[in-house]
């Protein structure tokens, strides 16, 4: 299996299409073309992280800003975010777009991926932040608009996780 | 040298600038100095003011950022260090004050206490050209001036008195501070633009 060259594509455009010009990450394999993509946008800044909760502090100060922003993160940088998440973006009514790689779930073979990729779900709803499974190349686009659109309306972190459909082929 | 004492003297310089300023004792020095529209105080997220000033900076290339950070609180996130190193917004300074103590939460001696840990160096080593690090007031107030006048991402080590103050307290709720501090730069943004 090797990561989506058209899926990761069309994830960027959607992006794009959202008017977001602003993305902070931490690189993982399913990420990589992604991100490659948005390096090579000279319309796009992209922050790299050396751990993603550093991200939360700087998709907040990207909010005060004014300037809609994006985080790309696998599900265990999401797990290592926790309490910026809730120590800053919730605490605050920060909004958070959060495009979260899905690793350890179905179909999952490495064993290191899987104790996250089971309590990925279970985080999130403890955690109150609305989630939704993006799988569809067709409806993933929307699906991030409507994440942005959703995490500024109601203050508030929100995920997308994409999933092995999405990322691999 | 006191914390307190740094704030009072950079104080008036802060009027115009965004402040991200770490939770408890330094939170609470600048508020009683003042409170202002453009201060945003981190009152829990340790180690997060850096990432949130870096955010800032990015996004809002002719503003000036400073932070007030602490040594509890950069310890949490030491990354950040190297993250500004490798974006080095010319429009930030960073300052730490280090007190090697965890004050705010029992103060407990934290790991810079005696100099075993020195986060300036750590700073250098992650790539920041301008660190400085002092410990008089005089020395604080001159690096705090060439920080602003030199125009490069700059990071000042502050080795402070582990006291705080007396009182804790804010007429402020915290997504109120949010609110607030997005409007103050808003509103200034406009006024930019017109």
């Amino acid at each position: 299996m090797t990561v989506s060259y058209d899926n990761s594509k069309i994830i960027f455009d959607g992006i794009r299409a959202a008017g977001i010009r602003s993305i902070s990450a931490l690189p993982e394999t399913w990420l990589g073309l992604l991100l490659g993509r948005a390096e090579d946008d000279p319309d796009v800044q992209l922050v790299q992280v050396a751990k993603e909760e550093e991200a939360i502090g700087i998709a907040a100060g990207a909010y005060f800003a004014g300037t809609p922003h994006v985080l790309l993160m696998q599900n265990h940088g999401f797990l290592a975010a926790i309490n910026g998440i809730v120590s800053l973006a919730q605490l605050y009514h920060v909004p958070l777009c959060m495009l979260v790689a899905l690793r350890g779930h179905w179909g999952e073979p490495y064993p290191w991926h899987t104790r996250g990729g089971i309590v990925t779900e279970g985080v999130l709803r403890a955690l109150g932040i609305p989630f939704e499974y993006a799988r569809d190349p067709e409806k993933v686009g929307k699906q991030i608009r409507e994440a942005f659109t959703f995490s500024q309306s109601s203050l508030s972190p929100v995920a997308l996780l994409l999933t092995r459909d999405l990322m691999e082929s | 040298m006191q914390r307190a004492r740094c704030l009072e003297m950079i104080y008036p310089e802060l009027e115009d600038k965004l402040v991200v300023t770490i939770m408890g004792a330094c939170a609470q020095e600048l508020y009683d100095l003042g409170d202002r529209d453009n201060y945003f105080y981190l009152q829990h997220a340790m180690g997060l003011a850096s990432s949130i000033g870096l955010g800032l900076a990015m996004h809002l290339p002719h503003e000036r950022v400073i932070v007030l950070d602490g040594d509890g609180s950069v310890l949490m996130n030491l990354g950040t260090f190297a993250t500004l190193a490798r974006y080095r917004p010319r429009n930030l300074v960073h300052i730490v004050f280090d007190n090697g103590s965890l004050l705010s939460t029992g103060g407990f001696t934290s790991h810079t206490t005696s100099g075993v840990t020195d986060l300036a160096a750590i700073a250098r080593g992650a790539g920041i050209e301008h660190v400085a690090s002092v410990d008089s007031a005089v020395a604080f107030g001159e690096a705090f001036v060439e920080a602003l006048e030199r125009d490069a991402l700059s990071v000042i080590v502050a080795k402070v008195d582990a006291v705080g103050p007396e009182h804790y307290g804010m007429d402020l709720q915290l997504p109120e501070n949010a609110f607030r501090f997005k409007r103050w730069i808003q509103q200034r943004k406009r006024a930019a633009a017109s």
